[in-house]
Order: C-alpha cells, then sequence, then structure tokens
C-alpha cells in the first residue's frame, strides 16, 4: 500500500511505499505502476517506479496534483493480479580484461576471487526497477557477505555490458556511461536495443536473472 | 524531393534536431529529451507556418552555418540569437521572430546566442529526420532519436522532405526575459538538510558552473549541508528537480537527466520558470524563492496563456 502520497513539484505525484527495500514492497510499487499504466489515465506522461517509490508525472497543462491524487487515491487494484516475470541467464565474463574492480572487491570484501565468482554465479536476482541510463537493471539481493560502496571517484567512463555492484544490487550498463560501480565482469548481450521499439530492454522490473559465468574464449566468440 | 537540403558547413557546438520529447518511457530509462525551451520552439514553427510541434533545430551558444540548395523556403530564428543571412549580393543582420526566405546559394550564419544558451531554427517544411518513440529529438548520451542519437556535423547534409508553398512574411515583437529569481517548491529531503543550509537555500546567491549541459545544470556556492544522509535509495528523477550531493553543490535536472538517481533532493523548480531557467549562462548568479504549490500551478497557467496569446498573434 502507498503509505504517503506528496507533491514533487508542480508536475509530479510522490507515492512513498515505505523506507525498506524488499521484494515485498517493490511488488507493490510494481502493482501501482501497472494498473495506473493500465488505466490510461489523461494528462500522465511518466511512470517511474523504484525499490520502494512510485513517481508520476503529469502535463500540467492537461491537469494538476488533486486531480491526479484523486485518482490514484481511488484506483481499483486488481489483488489477483499476477505480474508476469521472464526468467532469463545473462552470461558473464570476469577475466581480468572485463572485472576492473576485483581487486578491490577483494580487498574490500575481504573474500578470495574464487569465493566472489562462487557468491555472485548461478543464484536468482530479481529486478526491481530499470532506468538511471536506458534499459539498465537493478537486481538484487547480493549475499550479505557481497555488500560493498561504491567507487570513491566514479569512472568518467563504464564500458558498455559492464555488470557492477553496489549495496546489496547489481546492475548492467546498457552503454558507455559515468558510472561509480564496482565492476565484476562483462556480458556481450545485449541488455538495451533501441531499434525494438515496443520492447527495447532485455530485462524488466519483476524479471528474475541468474548470471552464468563464460571463459574469454566464449565472451569473444559470443553470437546470440 | 532529395534536391532541397542544408549542407552543414560548420555545425556549432550542441546542434540537435529537437521536437516536443518522448514521454512514457521513464520506467525503462529513457528521459523526455525535447526542446529545452519550450516557448521558443512552439514560436519557431509557428513563424514559418507550420504545426507547432514539428522537428526544430536547437543549437547552443555558437550556432551552426548552414547553406541551402534547392527551392525557396523560409525560415525563422528564435531566442536571443545573432545570426546573418549571406545572399547573392547581400549580407543581412537577421531579426530573431521574424521570417526569411531562401533561395538557392544562400547562407544562415548563427553566430553565437547572446547571454542565453540555447536558439531554434525552423522550416517552412518539414526536416527528413527519423522517430523513434515517436519523437526526433537527439540524444546524443542514450544515441536515442534521428541521426543516429549523435549531434550534427560538419559536412553532413540535412535533407528536407518536404516544402510548404504557403511562405507570407510573419513577425512579432517578442523579447526573452531573463530571470535571477528561480522559484522553488520545497522537495521530499528538504529536512535532510541543516537549519543553516534551509536559510541559505533561499538566502544567497549561486553561480551556474560550466559543467551544465542538457542533463543538468551545476551550481557552485556555499555548500548545502546534509544532517542526514548524503544518499537516498534511488528513485525517479524529473526535469527541474534539484539534487544536492555528498559534496554539497546543487545539480538541477533537466530534459536529458538520468531517470533515476540516488541523491537527496532539496527542491524543484517551478514549471512557470523552466524555458528562462534553462537560458541561464555559465557564470551567471542565481537564487532561488520558495513558492507554494497552488501558487505555481497559477502562474504556470498565466505562463501558459501569455505563450498561447503570442502563438496567436503571429
Amino acid at each position: 500500500m502507498i503509505k504517503n502520497i506528496s507533491n514533487l513539484g508542480d508536475a509530479a505525484i510522490y507515492c512513498d511505499f515505505g523506507v525498506e527495500v524488499n521484494k515485498k514492497i517493490n511488488f507493490e510499487v510494481i502493482k501501482y505502476f501497472k494498473a495506473i499504466k493500465e488505466k490510461n489515465i489523461e494528462g500522465i506522461i511518466n511512470l517511474t517506479p523504484s525499490y520502494n517509490k512510485l513517481i508520476v508525472s503529469y502535463d500540467l497543462r492537461v491537469t494538476n496534483f488533486k486531480e491526479i491524487k484523486d485518482k490514484i487515491e481511488n484506483l481499483e487494484i486488481n489483488e489477483i493480479q499476477k505480474i508476469t516475470a521472464k526468467k532469463l541467464e545473462i552470461p558473464v565474463c570476469c577475466d581480468a580484461l572485463y572485472s576492473l574492480d576485483m581487486e578491490r572487491l577483494e580487498k574490500k570484501l575481504n573474500l578470495s576471487r574464487d569465493k566472489i565468482l562462487n557468491n555472485f554465479f548461478n543464484k536468482e536476482y530479481f529486478c526491481y526497477m530499470t532506468g538511471f541510463i536506458a534499459g539498465m537493471p537493478f537486481l538484487g539481493d547480493l549475499d550479505e557477505n557481497m555488500k560493498v560502496q561504491r567507487l570513491e571517484t566514479p569512472r568518467v567512463k563504464v564500458p558498455k555490458g559492464s555488470v557492477g555492484l553496489t549495496e546489496q544490487f547489481a546492475n548492467i550498463y546498457t552503454f558507455e556511461s559515468p558510472g561509480g560501480w564496482n565492476i565484476i565482469g562483462n556480458t556481450p548481450l545485449d541488455i538495451f536495443d533501441s531499434s525494438k521499439e515496443n520492447d527495447p530492454n532485455l530485462i524488466n522490473p519483476g524479471d528474475l536473472v541468474i548470471f552464468k559465468q563464460i571463459t574469454l574464449d566464449k565472451y569473444k566468440n559470443y553470437n546470440g | 524531393m532529395d534536391n532541397n537540403y542544408f549542407e552543414i558547413l560548420r555545425a556549432g557546438i550542441n546542434t540537435t534536431f529537437q521536437d516536443k520529447g518522448r514521454n512514457h518511457l521513464f520506467h525503462i530509462g529513457i528521459p523526455f529529451s525535447g526542446a529545452m525551451d519550450n516557448r521558443n520552439f512552439y514560436l519557431a514553427n509557428k513563424l514559418v507556418g507550420n504545426k507547432l510541434d514539428l522537428p526544430i533545430i536547437e543549437f547552443a551558444y555558437q550556432g551552426p552555418l548552414f547553406k541551402f540548395y534547392g527551392d525557396k523556403i523560409s525560415i525563422a530564428i528564435t531566442g536571443d540569437v545573432i545570426f546573418k543571412l549571406k545572399k547573392k549580393d547581400i549580407e543581412i543582420d537577421g531579426n530573431c521572430y521574424e521570417s526569411y526566405q531562401l533561395e538557392h546559394g544562400d547562407e544562415i550564419d548563427i553566430l553565437s546566442t547572446n547571454k542565453s544558451v540555447y536558439g531554434y531554427l525552423a522550416i517552412s517544411g518539414k526536416f527528413d529526420v527519423k522517430f523513434q518513440w515517436g519523437s526526433c529529438s537527439i540524444n546524443t548520451k542514450a544515441k536515442i532519436g534521428s541521426n543516429e542519437g549523435k549531434k550534427l556535423a560538419k559536412g553532413q547534409k540535412i535533407n528536407i522532405s518536404e516544402i510548404n508553398p504557403n511562405q507570407n512574411k510573419k513577425k512579432i515583437n517578442y523579447l526573452n526575459s531573463r530571470i535571477e529569481n528561480i522559484r522553488v517548491i520545497k522537495a521530499t529531503n528538504f529536512n535532510y538538510f541543516s537549519e543553516e543550509s534551509k536559510n541559505d537555500f533561499f538566502e544567497k546567491k549561486f553561480t551556474v558552473s560550466k559543467l551544465s549541459d542538457r542533463m543538468g545544470m551545476r551550481l557552485e556556492g556555499l555548500k548545502i549541508e546534509n544532517v542526514v544522509n548524503t544518499n537516498i535509495k534511488s528513485e525517479g528523477l524529473l526535469k527541474g528537480v534539484i539534487q544536492v550531493p555528498a559534496d554539497g553543490n546543487p545539480i538541477i535536472m533537466l530534459s536529458d537527466h538520468g531517470t533515476i538517481g540516488g541523491y537527496p533532493k532539496i527542491g524543484v523548480v517551478a514549471s512557470v520558470d523552466y524555458d528562462r531557467l534553462v537560458q541561464i549562462t555559465p557564470g551567471s548568479k542565481i537564487k532561488f524563492k520558495e513558492i507554494k504549490l497552488s501558487d505555481a500551478e497559477t502562474l504556470f497557467k498565466l505562463y501558459e496563456m501569455e505563450t498561447q496569446n503570442l502563438i496567436s498573434q503571429i
């Protein structure tokens, strides 16, 4: 349930689902996101679901805070509605060429490379949200002993396909971008494809992702 | 149809195709984009007799130099822009908010914006551009939009797919107003900041940094001190949101912003001031002024009425 609704500026509504981050709360966010989207409410121009918040932005020329707030508060949420989730395997190469922050991870986590890879691969992660840059998935949760802070100085350029870790989350850089996450490896898969207008993101909120380790040789010869 | 085009003799600093932007895509990480200064975007199209939301060319600071090949076409430039038209025998100093007719071989030289950032060039007709998610707007970071998501470059041709035969001269008298006081609505993390910083935020002036672009406007000045947490759980962003990272220097999100961010939000710029905010040049001083939601809604309505009124005068 939404705990609090407030305005964010004069053209958006801020729906707060609480302070914690967990699948249950995120499921509520996604449920509201889907319900509002299906309603096609006049004036709404964007919805941004995140871990535990949903921001609804609207065209101030068409509607206003009070109208949209009323509509969200009176929205009928169909409880049996299931979120259709995909299960995806994402190949990741952790050769020294791509695991840019392995040394830092070993030091910060006080774990060997093998232990880190063993903790990271072959587990199911849940996609909480996508964004920041187009198609970037925010996946969780990493094991408790894998939690690490962002880099003190973010990289100006993180290579496309990089898989990063921060706190209890993993993400994938869908194209070259600045960023501060700890890079463990790289995937040869295209996670975002702007030529597919109807479905540009390989991974969507609610999906389940399993990372599979691949060799450098396999990475270089990867073709879907 | 293919014989009407501009040749780019000089591209300018940041010259892109823009239109009304793309919506319903924040949830997959794609920003709104679109013309930074909406009023000047609409006025440019109206001055050449187009539908208001047709793709136009946006430039920043130094603009492009184009040579025109083809049939007669009318053009208009909006913003506060210094430009020349080079015709066969004469060179004309151009006026913004006035349409001009170009003939085969004529050149438009957009020298620079004057104490402002963005200017717009519209043609009486249609540029041959690619649309992605209903918009041609170029987002150079995500490589989305026409021209493969890249800014326009020297030597390229800009094809014109359609020329409108009605090219009556149109003009209006309009002067862009500059603002120093930016009206801001307090945001969700306003109370993360010290009492002193909360006062400073609305009392002291900030300087617009050189590190400003279509994604964001960085500010320098008194550091805003966070007393709660310098990170929040990542959540949605909007244009106009003012985030304060750990270094205490506010950043205002602009049209190409990342869709999600994890810095506390101290305020949001009122929609009424957005068109004028984006035109503030690096080095300028700005001051934030608190405004209530209901006043922001009313002022935006008035601003929109003013825009409609200008449009109807053309």
